[in-house]
């Protein structure tokens, strides 16, 4: 095998070759549907399979790939070893591969790559992969197989994968053939990166990497069954549209399509032509500025009382590429009851999945809001100034009250330790809304979610559906990669960090200068908050360690895979520490916040409660008037 | 809970039946019948699927087999607007002397007899499942020594093929 290996060109001698071939327009390369930003037209080259694969991560535009190799896999890295377009970062475990490549994808919307080898590598990006198909990421995960011939026998380092990733990926593949593997490559970046994206797997047997080939590029897409939806239907417009100028308490209810869209821009001139005021679902943060007037803030379990009584008041959803998640509309049956609901979703099983859509948009939510933008105009020029139609004044008013009575805080605690919930906002104060922050899962999240002001989207990336506790440092270690300019912060529990903190290793070897802030409660925070509230204050097994303890020791710990360790326990501390972070870039920064432990994350509507019933915070329902 | 038909055009690659099966039990979504098959196109299967759902929940299983994507097209049959079919073999205690008796019992549902031995008949009848459910219960009394059914395949009536527009344009 290796001899053929070393008689085949490498790929680098290949992409040469091809780069100086004039090069004609390849065929569909106008369409949009033939995924080759590098617009590489290869004829017939004599390579092995593993050779094909990396031409194609090549072809098709992959700068970055992070995994571990091992048997199965081993002959794609041996090519690899010669890529001068392919970056590999060889991470420590294969779900910070996965995250990193999440990561990467929801900084910048391109599509990530991760790469493992079979069986345990295999099963170890299960989790990354389930994550990124809940909270739809593009990402192609790319693992080695056992040889064909072996498939099904149990053989060393064998699992199905492909049969076990089935219903947490939005497509894969079992490659056999080494001639198939350009277009199962092509096929996935496509599929991954169109419609709703989301994950694919391509599982490549050994044989077929270590077979002799043809590679040539671009391969034919033969998705017949794959046709996204993406220009609305006009009549569907023009009824959101009437709608909307009869309605008298209508709101935005954005979710995390805009980002994935990449539509803020026109939803922001939405916002402004019509006056309508905005949540923004935790997987939207920032798609429309915390800064501008009408945006009431994220709804939800945790979200503020104006956009959680926002929507419960609404006569009018217009939902852009969100989903009726349950964590955003608590009990469905009580959830905003007096609302029309107009729906828009590249996903036509959302509409109507969980809510009824009165009026269901099928398509790109970008291209949805020029067509509503476009129509509105048209709409409100042909309205007569007596009709009352698009009158908002007197909702905007009542919705500015709500937000003006319940703003976000927190309170400090009697003994002068330090709150998670200062140290966030500091962190936000201090960074600024170009930075990239990225959380993980719990009451970090939670306050990351509230206390830092996003004024852009892609600047707030985190777990929304799977909640993966873990996700933050890989997933900022990828973020970091996309976009080495940014200054990019993992905002991590001490619980989640403890979970895939060896990633630290493969930021400092890579110069990879993350900065870590582990809100440190020595403690599982938010499950420590449900036991607080439902279970009595019995505090079964959510103390990590007796607060007097430092197991470990995380300064040491950032000190011995060559971080710079900070750490702070007083307030005064906070923005010593936090300048100093954003000071040091020749390396990665892990400052561990000792914070108390008995914050809460407010405000909260209890799991499987009626919105109406949001407590602002503990003991603490806001007091309506009687006429509402 | 309603009974529904749903006729699924499939590309014909491996692990599409596995994909289609496990999008009903991760929705949890129940199946009653599922049979696979060939069509007139190569390359082609196609999977007649019969599922208990309501209203909602059928545009939410229609959706989702859609998302699939090697899933060309679903198509709900009515069943006053197709023909629906099963196949039965039943092998039923018979000697010498009920057999005839089961035999003309059998003619009544025009199901014929596919293998005899001294004391067994083996009959293949197809129908609806009403037709094979009532000729069980006539071949009951005499004993049923095994069964074996088929999912139930469907098409529409009239001159127009579910294929008829075709499944390779945009």
């Amino acid at each position: 095998m290796s001899d053929t290996t070393k008689q085949a060109p490498s790929p680098a001698d290949v992409a040469s070759r091809a780069r100086q071939r004039p090069t004609p327009t390849a065929p569909g390369g106008q369409s949009g549907a033939a995924p080759t930003p590098g617009h590489e037209v290869v004829p017939g080259v004599v390579v092995t399979g593993a050779q094909s694969l990396v031409l194609s991560l090549e072809a098709i535009g992959a700068d970055t790939v992070f995994g571990i190799p091992g048997g199965a896999i081993l002959p794609a890295y041996d090519p690899l070893l010669d890529s001068t377009k392919v970056r590999h970062i060889l991470v420590r475990h294969e779900q910070g591969a996965g995250h990193a490549a999440e990561g990467y994808a929801a900084a910048t919307g391109r599509v990530g790559v991760c790469m493992a080898t079979s069986g345990p590598g295999a099963t170890n990006l299960v989790t990354p992969i389930a994550d990124a198909h809940m909270d739809s990421v593009p990402i192609v995960a790319i693992t080695g197989q056992v040889a064909s011939g072996s498939i099904g026998t149990d053989a060393f380092q064998e699992a199905d994968i492909r049969g076990i990733t089935m219903p947490i990926t939005k497509h894969n593949y079992l490659v056999t053939d080494p001639a198939k593997i350009p277009q199962a490559i092509a096929e996935a970046f496509h599929v991954a990166s169109t419609g709703r994206p989301g994950p694919v797997l391509v599982d490549i047997s050994k044989d077929a990497l270590q077979a002799t080939t043809t590679f040539s590029w671009p391969p034919q897409i033969d998705l017949p069954g794959y046709r996204p939806v993406t220009r609305p239907h006009g009549k569907q417009i023009r009824e959101a549209s009437r709608l909307m100028s009869e309605a008298k308490r209508p709101i935005l209810y954005v979710g995390g399509g805009v980002v994935r869209a990449h539509a803020s821009e026109q939803l922001r001139t939405l916002v402004d032509l019509t006056g309508i005021p905005v949540v923004t679902t935790l997987m939207a943060r920032g798609t429309v500025p915390d800064s501008h007037e009408l945006n009431l803030g994220m709804p939800g379990m945790h979200g503020t009382v104006a956009a959680v009584t926002g929507l419960q008041r609404s006569d009018l959803i217009i939902a852009l590429g969100a989903r009726f998640d349950d964590r955003v509309t608590g009990q469905l049956s009580t959830f905003a009851p007096g609302a029309k609901v107009i729906h828009a979703d590249i996903d036509p099983a959302e509409i109507s999945k969980n809510r009824t859509a009165d009026v269901p948009i099928v398509g790109d939510v970008g291209e949805v809001v020029n067509d509503l933008i476009t129509q509105i105009t048209l709409d409100r020029a042909t309205a007569s100034d007596d009709d009352q139609t698009w009158d908002f004044a007197s909702w905007r008013e009542q919705v500015a009250e709500w937000k003006a009575t319940f703003p976000l805080g927190y309170t400090d605690s009697d003994d002068g330790t330090l709150s998670p919930q200062y140290v966030i906002e500091r962190i936000g104060a201090l960074s600024g809304p170009e930075a990239t922050y990225v959380a993980g899962v719990g009451q970090h999240q939670m306050w990351a979610a509230q206390f830092v002001q996003y004024e852009r989207p892609n600047a707030w990336i985190n777990s929304g559906g799977l909640g993966t506790m873990g996700y933050s440092v890989p997933a900022a270690m990828g973020a970091k990669v996309a976009e080495p300019e940014r200054t990019v912060w993992a905002i991590d529990g001490d619980g989640c960090f403890q979970m895939t903190n060896q990633e630290l290793a493969t930021c400092v070897i890579n110069n990879i200068p993350i900065k870590v802030a582990i809100i440190n409660n020595s403690s599982l925070g938010m499950v420590r908050q449900w036991q607080t509230l439902f279970y009595n204050e019995r505090y079964s097994n959510t103390d990590l360690q007796p607060t007097t303890q430092r197991v470990p020791d995380f300064v040491k710990l950032a000190d011995a895979y060559g971080c710079l360790g900070l750490r702070a326990e007083t307030p005064a501390e906070v923005d010593e520490v936090i300048k100093l972070a954003l000071e040091t870039n020749d390396r990665p920064v892990v400052i561990d916040f000792i914070v108390h432990r008995d914050a809460m994350v407010w405000p909260m509507v209890p799991a499987g409660v009626s919105n109406d019933k949001i407590q602002a915070a503990r003991h603490a329902a806001p007091v309506w008037e009687r006429e509402d | 809970m309603s009974k529904h038909t749903l006729s699924v055009l499939v590309e014909d690659k491996p692990g599409v039946l596995t994909r289609v099966a496990a999008l009903f039990s991760r929705r949890g979504f129940n199946i009653d019948s599922l049979a696979v098959g060939q069509t007139e196109i190569p390359e082609i299967s196609r999977i007649t699927v019969v599922v208990e759902v309501e209203g909602a929940a059928l545009e939410q299983v229609t959706k989702q087999l859609n998302k699939l994507i090697e899933v060309l097209k679903v198509v709900e049959l009515e069943p006053n607007a197709s023909v629906q079919r099963e196949i039965m073999l039943v092998k039923v205690r018979a000697d010498a002397g009920t057999r005839s008796q089961v035999i003309d019992t059998i003619q009544l549902f025009k199901a014929k007899v596919v293998d005899v031995s001294t004391d067994a008949m083996t009959i293949e009848a197809t129908g609806n499942s009403d037709k094979l459910r009532a000729l069980l219960d006539v071949l009951e009394p005499f004993g049923i020594k095994e069964l074996v059914q088929s999912g139930m395949v469907a098409v529409g009536r009239g001159p127009r093929s579910i294929t008829d527009r075709s499944l390779r344009s945009a």
